[in-house]
Formats: C-alpha cells, sequence, structure tokens
C-alpha cells in the first residue's frame, strides 16, 4: 500500500509533469490562457491517462515489443474519443474553447511517456496511482499556469475581477510570447530550487544537469544522431 | 492572390509551432544543430503534406458515407501511424538516398503533434482538398523555418555563460518567445 501511495504522490510534485518532467509542453502553452480553461484540460487528461494506463498495465504481457507503441496509440485514442464525447455532451462551452487540443491529447507524450516508463512495466493498481497522481499534478501545474497569465493578462481569477477598473491588463501574458516567457520562468524556477535544495542537502548534482524530457526519450536520439553526424563529417571516407 | 495570402498567413502570421503551439517536443528536443534541425524540418514536411492528403481522402470517401466522423481521432493517428511506418519501408527500398538523410527522423514523427494538428485543423477550417494541401505545405514549411532559426540560435548561444537554472529548456521556451513576440508583429501583414 505504501509503494501504492508513493506512485501516486511522486507525480505531485517530485516528479510534476509539466514542469519538472517537462512533458506535455503543447497543452500546457495552447490552453492556459486563463485557469479555468487550463482546469477542464488537467481534468481531460486526468480521465485519460489513468484509464490509459490501468489499461496498458493490464495488457502489458500481451502486446509484443514490436508494436507496443502502436497499441498505446490506439488504446489512448479511443480514450480521447470517450472525452470528446462526453466534453460535447457535458461542457460544449469548454470543448470549443479548447479546439484542436481535445484530440491532440493522444499524441501528448505524457500519455505515451508513462506508458512506456510506467504502466508498461508495472501492475494495474500502481499504474492508476501514476496516473492519477500524473494527471492530478498536470491539472495543478495548468490551473497554476493558467491563474498566473489570467491574472497579469486579465486582471481575473476565474473569470472574477481582482483590481478593479484602474488595472490596465498586460496583454503580452494571454498572447504567444508571454506563455513561452511564462513557462520558461517557471521552469527556471523550479531547477534553481533543485540547484538550492542539492546544495543544501550536500550533494554534488551531475554538471550536465538538465530538465530532460526524460519520458519521449527524442533528445536523447537527436543527441546521438548528431554525434553520428559529427563522426561522418569527420571521417568522410567511411561514408 | 488568395493562394500567397495562405502562405503568408500560415508560415508567418500564424507559424503552427510559434503562434499555435503545435510540435513543442522536436522544437525544443531537435534543435541543438543545424543540421538535424533541416533533417527534421523537411522529414516534418514529407509527412504533413502526405497525411493530409491521405486522411482528408479518407474522411470524404470512408468515414462520411459510413457516418464515422466522431471516430476522427482514432481513425486519423492510425492512418498516421501506418503511413509513417509505410513511408519508411518504401524510402528505404526505393530511395536509399533520401532515407539516408530522412529515415532517422521518421519514427518520432508519428507523435509529433504538428501532423496530426494539421490533418485535423483543415477539417475545422472547412478547406477543400487543394487548399488542404497547400495548407499543409505552408502550415510545415513555417514549421521548418521556426526550428531552424531556433537551431541557429542555440549553435550561437553554446558559447556564451548562462545561469544554471536557466540552462536547456528554460531557455529555449524564453527564447521561443522572444521569437514568436516577433512573429506577432507580422499580423498587421494582412
Amino acid at each position: 500500500m505504501a509503494t501504492v501511495m508513493q506512485e501516486f504522490t511522486k507525480g505531485l510534485w517530485k516528479e510534476l509533469p509539466p514542469f519538472r518532467l517537462v512533458l506535455g509542453l503543447c497543452p500546457t502553452l495552447a490552453v492556459t490562457t486563463n485557469a479555468e480553461n487550463g482546469l477542464g484540460m488537467g481534468l481531460a487528461v486526468i480521465f485519460v491517462l489513468a484509464l490509459s494506463n490501468v489499461l496498458i498495465s493490464l495488457v502489458r504481457n500481451i502486446i509484443p515489443k514490436k508494436v507496443r507503441i502502436v497499441c498505446f496509440i490506439a488504446i489512448a485514442a479511443s480514450l480521447v474519443v470517450a472525452v470528446e464525447m462526453l466534453m460535447q455532451a457535458y461542457a460544449y462551452g469548454l470543448y470549443q474553447q479548447l479546439g484542436i487540443f481535445v484530440p491532440l491529447i493522444v499524441v501528448n507524450c505524457i500519455i505515451l511517456g508513462r506508458a512506456e516508463a510506467f504502466a508498461g512495466k508495472n501492475p494495474p493498481l500502481a499504474s492508476l496511482a501514476d496516473g492519477l497522481g500524473m494527471g492530478l499534478g498536470f491539472t495543478f501545474s495548468l490551473t497554476f499556469l493558467g491563474g498566473i497569465r489570467e491574472i497579469l493578462g486579465v486582471g481575473e481569477i476565474f473569470g472574477v475581477g481582482l483590481f478593479g477598473p484602474s488595472f490596465h491588463p498586460f496583454t503580452f501574458m494571454v498572447q504567444a510570447p508571454g506563455a513561452f516567457v511564462c513557462l520558461g520562468l517557471i521552469l527556471a524556477g523550479m531547477n534553481y530550487l533543485s540547484v538550492w535544495q542539492a546544495k543544501r542537502a550536500g550533494v554534488q548534482l551531475d554538471p550536465h544537469f538538465d530538465a530532460g524530457c526524460s519520458g519521449c526519450g527524442a533528445c536523447k536520439m537527436m543527441d546521438q544522431i548528431a554525434a553520428q553526424k559529427k563522426l561522418e563529417r569527420m571521417n568522410p571516407a567511411q561514408g | 492572390m488568395e493562394i500567397f495570402l495562405l502562405f503568408i498567413s500560415a508560415i508567418f502570421v500564424n507559424n503552427i509551432l510559434l503562434a499555435q503551439y503545435l510540435g513543442n517536443c522536436p522544437y525544443l528536443g531537435c534543435s541543438k544543430e543545424k543540421g538535424v534541425a533541416i533533417g527534421m524540418g523537411a522529414a516534418v514536411i514529407f509527412v504533413t503534406v502526405l497525411a493530409t492528403v491521405f486522411t482528408y481522402l479518407f474522411q470524404q470517401y470512408v468515414m462520411v458515407p459510413f457516418q464515422l466522423e466522431y471516430l476522427q481521432t482514432i481513425f486519423f493517428i492510425l492512418i498516421i501511424a501506418a503511413l509513417v511506418q509505410f513511408v519508411e519501408m518504401f524510402l528505404k527500398k526505393m530511395v536509399p538516398p533520401l532515407y539516408k538523410s530522412l529515415g532517422i527522423f521518421l519514427p518520432l514523427i508519428t507523435t509529433n503533434c504538428a501532423v496530426l494538428g494539421v490533418a485535423i485543423l483543415v477539417h475545422r477550417l472547412e478547406f477543400d482538398l487543394w487548399t488542404s494541401f497547400l495548407y499543409s505545405i505552408a502550415a510545415s514549411a513555417g514549421f521548418l523555418l521556426a526550428i531552424v532559426l531556433m537551431a541557429g540560435i542555440r549553435e550561437r548561444l553554446a558559447l556564451c555563460r548562462i545561469p544554471r537554472s536557466m540552462q536547456g529548456i528554460p531557455n529555449g521556451l524564453i527564447m521561443a518567445g522572444i521569437m514568436s513576440l516577433s512573429f506577432l508583429a507580422f499580423k498587421g501583414m494582412i
């Protein structure tokens, strides 16, 4: 039971998906123009992530290794279709606000990242806990980022005015550049915090420390490709 | 003239990466070197155009007659995954030089949200086949532009001293924000 609890709580701070693992950046940037959209997107992701983790963990020993990614995508896509229909029925306004980012939950690296890194190797109960924890962490992060952008950009939070008529909104924050800069600063803050914590605990951090998207592995692959190309350029005779 | 406007709007004004936030993972992950960035961008153009045309035809001639539009997401992603596999096999067998330069990027593209995003967007915008085809070229060319610019900046930044907690992704995001701000200025063009 203790381990299941651990799997649940790690998503809430230690491995907070968008801020620490840097997973699922596209929706994080796109839908957080206000806190409510962030919350709605987060809830949709909790639903898909928890269920996909359980289903993948149930079939993990049946699917052959070679076709596992396609199977994961098929499972996630079915769940996303279910979410789309539920949202059309019960939260149509939100569905329209989130636009194409609802179907795009399928290719959100958070779903595939957790499937690869956790649900494909662990029993269903632990996977459920992992999915719920990660989903909740994602929701908190999106609501937080959405809240900041809404407060600064419109002067409201959840649609309630905060500052009165004298407030001049900082429109930059609700537009695209604001999203990038705001998320960049939050990530830098999180990095600063972990460097500070490590220093206080007297642990030496890895000098090549980088808040990497450890889940999807694409970056690692790209580094290998870059190294390979460099080698080819150095020894053109072999190529 | 309309085609010209479509291109300008998709590449500069509504840049798929900097204004519509699609395809951020490869944008931040594969932009350390210009060569890699160009390869990734070219592969994205190739797959996006193919995927948009295929999904458009599939929607028109299979999903609409059988009233399966509500399964759009699931069909589209499976078509894209299958398509990427076939393209990879085809290139490997038929056009080895192209495979050598693009092949390594193909498996990563299945989960690039720009590809699925464009395929879904052309339906939401209610384009016809020809316009969808042009839009997919323009949108993915915008992706190529953004990722190559970013790689160019990053190559220079590798020589600078940056505070430790800003290194890597935070710094990449802030640069993306500044680039996005300058692209925002193109809004006045249309």
